[in-house]
């Protein structure tokens, strides 16, 4: 049996008929064919798959689709400004050579949006403890520090939409 | 994950009636555990009943010397309420403590108590406070709740509603964390309510329990050295690839000393 799920994404109103037992990155990836989210572990343990849903940092590998219904949701594509300027924590990551692979940068800068939403000022300590849901496979924690502690000066905290 | 039929529930006598009826049926509250036991295929249900639109059962209420949290109430929103930082201060830092900011902002108080892991961090929390589960039926105590491994004192089709926490004049909760999942491998929850102590454990066995031995010398003297050479028999404690039985029952005395200190 397929479902109708609805929601916004970055700003747009989507929908799509989808199997109740459809994750939500399933729905992000392969309906909405937003690949910039990504899948690491799919066992929510790595933090590549986190969006922002409603304004708060989820996994969007571990719920389903329907528990998105209604939400304005907002994916790594969604974050720059419309002309294409970096959104300053993705513009901080890249001063800050604060990606090595990659893969794990996305559910990276979402997540430290999210941090920094909520410990504006954070200490380098507090910003390597609450960066414990993303898991960077490079292990190149040190200059993702240096970049969100950087972005906390420059408007890192704050989403468009 | 094998299919299964999803409805949003509209209130909760209609969940709790459809899951009473449907005995394969599930109630879905933030699916943090549970749609991962579902992807393991460790969990077929039927139906999931998503209690994610019941705005009653959120939010949080100080009243007198009682904090009582909605079954819906977020890990993130506990750890963030001036409320609870201001009444209970260790009940904040406990859900503060829980897995990561992701998993605090979809998991939930609620399906945290009912799920009852082994090495859950809430459920220390609510047998040392002695709080009260509130369901859609009747009021638990929290030493009538915790049976054993994932199981309750629930019955098919009822609901956590709520659950009250008892203000106590000092508490601390010590959590040794499993590095990798952030789980307890042992966390110790100390209360003293003014007119009794309780210790309560979780990570070590495979249900949450009280320690009454420690809870006898703290109530005599609130001191860490009142627990310092009270150790847990390591019989009957958990024993896997994380920590031995015998390491677990040395981190019962040495995460209750360091809960006393911090209580006082
Ligand atoms: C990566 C990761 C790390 C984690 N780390 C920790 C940790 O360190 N400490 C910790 O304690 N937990 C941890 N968890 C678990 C997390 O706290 C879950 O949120 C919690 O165990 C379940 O809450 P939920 O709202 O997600 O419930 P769900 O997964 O939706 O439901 C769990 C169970 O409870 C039942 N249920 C839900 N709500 C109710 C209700 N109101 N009444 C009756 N039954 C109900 C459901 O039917 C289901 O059987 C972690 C999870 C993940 C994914
Ligand atoms: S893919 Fe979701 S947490 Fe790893
Ligand atoms: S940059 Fe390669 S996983 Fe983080």
């Amino acid at each position: 049996m397929t479902v109708k799920v609805s929601m916004s994404v970055n700003g747009k109103p989507v929908s799509g008929e989808v199997e109740e037992r459809t994750l939500l990155v399933s729905f992000i990836r392969e309906t909405l064919r937003l690949t910039g989210t990504h899948v690491g572990c799919d066992t929510a343990q790595c933090g590549a798959c986190t969006v922002v849903m409603d304004g708060r940092a989820v996994k969007s590998c571990n719920m389903l689709a329907m528990q998105a219904e209604g939400a304005e949701l907002v994916t790594i594509e969604g974050i720059a400004e419309p002309d294409g300027t970096l959104h300053p924590m993705q513009e901080a990551f890249r001063q800050h050579h604060g990606l090595q692979c990659g893969f794990c940068t996305p559910g990276m800068v979402i997540s430290a949006i999210d941090l920094l939403k909520n410990t504006p000022n954070p200490t380098e300590r507090e910003i390597r403890e609450q960066l414990d849901g993303n898991l960077c496979r490079c292990t190149g924690y040190h200059n993702i520090v240096k970049a969100i502690a950087a972005a906390a000066q420059t408007g890192g905290g704050v989403l468009r939409r | 994950m094998y299919s299964f039929k999803y409805q949003l529930a509209k209130s909760v006598a209609d969940a709790s009636a459809f899951v009473a009826k449907n005995s394969d049926a599930k109630l879905l509250a933030g699916g943090q555990s549970l749609i991962a036991t579902m992807k393991l295929r460790l969990s077929q249900p039927s139906d999931l009943v998503d209690l994610g639109a019941l705005a009653e059962l959120r939010g949080i209420k100080v009243a007198g010397n009682t904090v009582t949290i909605g079954a819906m109430t977020r890990h993130a929103e506990v750890a963030a309420s001036a409320e609870v930082k201001k009444a209970i201060p260790a009940l904040a830092s406990l859900a503060w403590s829980i897995g990561d900011r992701q998993v605090r902002n979809m998991g939930t108080i609620g399906g945290s108590v009912a799920h009852n892991d082994p090495a859950a961090d809430y459920p220390s929390a609510v047998l040392a406070l002695d709080a009260t589960v509130t369901t859609n039926k009747r009021k638990i105590a929290a030493d009538q709740f915790f049976k054993g491994m994932y199981e309750t004192a629930l019955e098919p089709g009822e609901i956590i509603t709520s659950v009250s926490f008892p203000c106590p004049k000092r508490a601390a909760y010590m959590k040794f964390k499993n590095p990798a999942s952030r789980y307890a491998i042992v966390g110790v929850f100390v209360a003293d309510t003014g007119k009794a102590v309780r210790v309560a454990v979780t990570g070590a066995a495979p249900c949450v329990f009280r320690v009454a031995e420690m809870e006898k010398a703290l109530s005599a003297k609130f001191a860490p050295e009142s627990v310092a050479s009270i150790a847990v028999p390591e019989k009957g404690l958990n024993s896997d690839l994380h920590a031995k039985a015998d390491y677990r029952a040395h981190l019962i005395t040495v995460m209750a000393k360091r809960a006393v200190a911090a209580a006082l």
